[in-house]
């Protein structure tokens, strides 16, 4: 009895395993077709080096330490791609991150405009996160939010209905239908927004004796004269089906209802092209917030198989972040194979993207082993934010540095994907190139020093770890000339020794010995110049 | 979860602004006078008259009655130790007496005393001072300086190297400046200490690394630069290197220069005071001198809760010398004509002085009333707009909203105040807000352009 339990379970594991590699490939057959109409080649897929520094940024928004690269590189495991995405579903940043995308999209600011305050923005972070961290169902993460009811420090997810400019139903309607459809309601006909928002013309609030409590409730009073007028009659779902609200029932118990359906596709395609958006860096729809009619799919087909992964693995969301990371269409290099217009939006190569304004000085932190320091400019209640917070860990809008204001942390005024704004300017590149603050995060590292300190017994490995530290790859042999004659070239900092033989046998690891560079200068000018690269600054 | 002080005796700030938040009496008073004294504003020949705007931005409130709208009739309890006021070059028109340079120069700038919009929170009220809109709704509204780096920015054919919008030298920070406009429209913000011997711009300015270093560096990068080489026609990468070109500009090229004030003659950089907010004063004429449309002056420090009295004392001499010396030397140079000075803050303090523990001579947030001072750029000098009543407490006549002192702005800048903005979701936006909007309307204050 008991083997046979034990066997069963075995074979349930090794069942959803196989299914992986089965999605992926529908994935990547589905990208093909979609290619294949307009013979467009795809590009070969990235190199190890690529896909590691890849999916460490897209899953859990943290560079790899030098260690981490190492490893991976010399891992001889042919499933150590997958192994590797698995291993980063569980690590505290994949938490912290995806908690930071859900509170740009959900506003999770404590002040002006959205107002939220200090308390009920914590709650309302904690409460994303652990249903992050529990990987709970999207579906049963959305019903929570939409029919939530109570205190905002006690039942958090009411602070969706709180986190708004304006408390008119029209309001919630357009919350709703921007987060969870992926649609504009600005841009549908007037009388279809006002039946959406009759269903949260209901909403109450009352204030409590507690600072800035705030309980969001069913207001039956309201529900009963909206029922007398009429007006409760003139509700209307989204797709125009008449909406039976009754006085006694929360209308949006019956709009969640109707909403996380498996039958409407509304639902299952915002989010599908969402996290198609997130990982792939273009939705299937794109805008990934502003599905219509007159706005199409990409590759329609793609759109819904993915819609139903996510319906058949009963909602879960790591399910089809994975079958995604290990398709081979993800996997693909950056480098464009044709200059078709339509690559990009079919996916047939990984688009550039720079990095996001909090991956990029988490990143820069990691490399230096600095700090930065965290505040809100109103800072009542006082927020404790420990030293070494990372800031994708930062749970509230309002507390910020001015670095990721300037390089377009999204102010979570609207809710809007696009609010990021990750296009460079001349005022981020003087910061980058040039600024006091990133000066001093290289030339007062302690960590880069001790990299940098030449040992006697094993020569000039040094270029090697800063490659692995910044860049999570060992420098090619070109890459070594030049830096070995910068080094030469540079008054007081000479290269005493320029070993250029290899001395490793075969073993990846010791590529970059050799290298006699020991001018101190030259080490930060190239520690410099890697953080201002391309192939730093942006997730390729 | 955080917020263990509250019990405190130490009120937080918070508490404070809770007592006496949303004065609407101020609004629904100053709306009864609106309806009498509304102006309707020509359909203006947008001729820009001016070029510039300096906005020296007074972060907290200055108090109104300390400065530019003085009540020595009112008492002890209105005027505390301030009771003298002085006459200024222009008959009849008296101010605050800390400010004796100021009052040499009252024919350059005119008063508007009759400033209201009754709100008394900070981010609240500066976003309505700086945007020229009500908070709350959908959009968070772009600030005068977005607007004005939009329409007279590159678009509008200014060709500096200098970004068009300039603040020296820290972000205001309540609100992002730029609203929907979205970050190409943020400010660049200097960093630095103009006051301090060398003004270090940040990202201009790198002390200790030399320029043939500088140059050895970049073309390192370049070397070793793979990806970018390899990708040199992706929009993406063509973008990054254009901005590395507009970085090198400032850094290597002449225009960084215009941020060594040591090239200026000692005697003139006295005169506008050898502290923070003089030397930016300074710092702003050069700028505007090169022909950069907008500069912001954040001038911090004006949130006089208590130790109001010892504060005006130390500060006001600095605001007296760094503004009246700015006004003589765009005056001088033949640039204000063409310059819009722009000075105030979100809102007024109160005129009656909190003398009671915790405060002991404070004055507290007033956005019923409060003063501004404009000059040059098409502005007339030596006028005073409005009036409040004996106390300073409330709007007499003339009642002058944010957005129509913006609008006013706009109208001399060569800026349509009905051009419509730039909206990410297509949305139909004005640049300032009209009666249709539920907004009062005081009018432009065509009285003094």
């Amino acid at each position: 009895m008991k083997t046979a339990i034990i066997s069963t379970i075995m074979l349930t594991a090794s069942l959803a395993s196989a299914a992986i590699p089965t999605a992926s490939a529908k994935i990547d057959r589905a990208v093909l077709a979609g290619l294949g109409e307009l013979k467009i080649p795809t590009s070969k897929v990235c190199t190890d080096a690529v896909f590691l520094r890849r999916v460490y940024l897209d899953m859990i928004g943290t560079i790899p330490t030098a260690a981490e690269a190492r490893a991976f590189l010399a891992d001889k495991s042919p499933d150590k791609r997958s192994e590797l995405i698995e291993q980063l579903f569980k690590r505290e940043e994949f938490c912290d991150y995806w908690a930071n995308k859900w509170s740009d999209l959900l506003r999770v600011k404590a002040e002006f405009p959205i107002n939220l305050w200090p308390n009920a923005a914590q709650a309302y972070h904690h409460w994303i996160r652990s249903g992050i961290k529990t990987n709970k169902p999207y579906d049963k993460f959305v019903r929570e939010i939409l029919t939530s009811s109570g205190s905002n420090f006690r039942v958090p997810q009411v602070n969706f209905y709180r986190a708004l400019q304006s408390k008119e139903p029209e309001a919630f309607a357009q919350a709703v239908a921007l987060t969870f459809m992926g649609t504009r309601a600005d841009k549908w006909k007037t009388d279809r927004l006002a039946g959406m928002a009759v269903i949260f013309s209901q909403i109450g609030f009352k204030k409590t004796a507690e600072w800035k409590e705030e309980v969001v409730y069913f207001d039956s009073l309201k529900a009963a004269r909206n029922a007398a007028s009429g007006a409760l009659k003139k509700a209307v779902f989204p797709d125009g089906t008449p909406a039976a609200l009754t006085e006694t029932k929360d209308p949006r118990v019956v709009f969640a209802d109707w909403l996380t359906s498996a039958r409407n596709p509304w639902f299952t395609r915002n989010i599908a092209n969402r996290a198609w958006y997130w990982l792939q860096g273009r939705g299937i729809v794109h805008e990934p917030d502003d599905i219509r009619d007159d706005n199409p799919a990409g590759n329609p087909k793609l759109l819904v198989l993915l819609q139903r992964e996510l319906v058949a693995s009963k909602y879960d969301m790591r399910h089809l972040f994975r079958i995604i990371l290990n398709s081979k269409t993800y996997q693909r290099s950056a480098v464009p194979a044709s200059k078709h217009p339509q690559a990009e939006a079919l996916f047939a190569h990984y688009p550039l993207r720079r990095l996001d304004a909090e991956v990029l000085i988490d990143a820069l932190c990691q490399i230096t082993g600095t700090t930065e320091t965290y505040s809100s400019l109103i800072p009542e209640p006082f927020t404790f934010i420990p030293e070494d917070c990372r800031s994708i860990a930062l749970p509230d809008g309002s507390i910020g540095s001015p670095f990721l204001e300037l390089f377009g942390r999204p102010p979570r005024d609207t809710g809007l994907e696009s609010e990021r704004n990750n296009k460079p300017n001349a005022a981020q590149r003087l910061h980058l190139l040039n600024s006091s603050h990133i000066r001093d995060k290289i030339e007062r590292s302690k960590k880069l020093q001790a990299a940098m300190r030449y040992t006697k017994g094993k020569p000039g490995n040094a270029v090697s770890t800063l490659y692995l530290t910044i860049l999570s790859r060992y420098p090619t042999a070109d890459e070594l000339k030049i830096i070995r004659d910068y080094a030469q070239s540079q008054p007081g900092g000479t290269a005493t020794r320029t070993e250029t033989k290899t001395k490793s046998r075969g073993k990846i690891k010791d590529k970059g010995a050799g290298v006699g560079v020991r001018g101190r200068t030259a080490l930060i000018d190239l520690t410099w110049a890697l953080i201002n690269s391309s192939e730093f600054l942006y997730r390729h | 979860m955080n917020g263990k002080n509250h019990s405190n005796v130490r009120l937080s700030r918070r508490e404070i602004l809770k007592g006496s938040l949303y004065t609407a009496a101020g609004l629904a008073l100053a709306g009864r006078c609106a309806q009498t004294a509304a102006v309707t504003a020509p359909a203006a020949p947008l001729k820009a008259k001016s070029k510039s705007v300096i906005q020296i931005w007074m972060w907290g409130g200055p108090s109104h009655i300390d400065t530019f709208d003085p009540k020595p009739d009112a008492g002890n309890d209105y005027c505390g130790p301030l009771n003298k006021p002085i006459k200024t070059n222009v008959d009849g028109i008296m101010i605050g007496q800390l400010l004796p340079k100021l009052a040499k120069q009252a024919d350059k700038y005119s008063i508007i005393r009759s400033m209201t919009h009754g709100n008394n929170g900070h981010e609240t009220a500066s976003y309505m001072v700086q945007t020229g809109r009500k908070a709350g709704g959908r959009d968070v509204f772009p600030c005068v300086g977005a607007v004005v780096s939009l329409f007279k920015g590159r678009k509008a054919g200014y060709k500096g190297l200098i970004p068009p919008y300039i603040v020296l030298t820290k972000p205001q920070g309540r609100f992002s400046e730029a609203g929907f406009l979205g970050s190409k429209y943020k400010p660049f913000a200097t960093g630095g200490d103009p006051g301090k011997k060398e003004f270090l711009v940040e990202g201009i300015a790198a002390p200790g690394i030399t320029r043939a270093r500088q140059k050895a560096r970049r073309e390192l990068l370049h070397k070793l630069d793979g990806l970018g080489g390899e990708m040199k026609d992706s929009p993406q990468i063509k973008a990054l290197s254009k901005s590395e070109d507009e970085a090198y500009d400032l850094i290597l090229g002449d225009a960084g220069k215009v941020f060594d004030l040591s090239t200026e003659k000692e005697e003139l950089r006295e005169a506008y005071g050898m502290n923070t907010f003089g030397q930016a004063c300074l710092m702003a004429r050069r700028l505007v001198e090169k022909g950069v449309p907008y500069v912001t002056i954040n001038y911090t420090g004006w949130d006089t809760h208590k130790q109001h009295f010892q504060i005006m004392r130390r500060k006001l001499p600095n605001l007296d010398a760094g503004m009246s010396t700015l006004l003589t030397d765009l005056y001088d140079r033949g640039l204000l004509d063409s310059t819009i000075v722009w000075w105030g803050g979100e809102f007024g303090r109160g005129p009656k002085i909190q003398w009671d523990p915790p405060w002991n001579g404070g004055r507290s947030h007033y956005g019923r009333v409060f003063s501004t001072v404009v000059a040059g750029g098409g502005f007339k000098g030596g006028h005073v707009v409005g009036s409040t009543d004996a106390k300073a407490e409330t709007v007499k006549d003339r009642p002058v909203y944010p957005w129509d002192l913006i609008g006013s702005m706009y109208e001399l800048l060569g800026i349509d105040p009905k051009a419509k903005l730039p909206h990410p979701q297509g949305k139909i936006v004005l640049a300032t807000p009209s009666e249709k909007d539920g907004y009062k309307i005081g009018g432009r204050l065509s009285e003094i352009m």
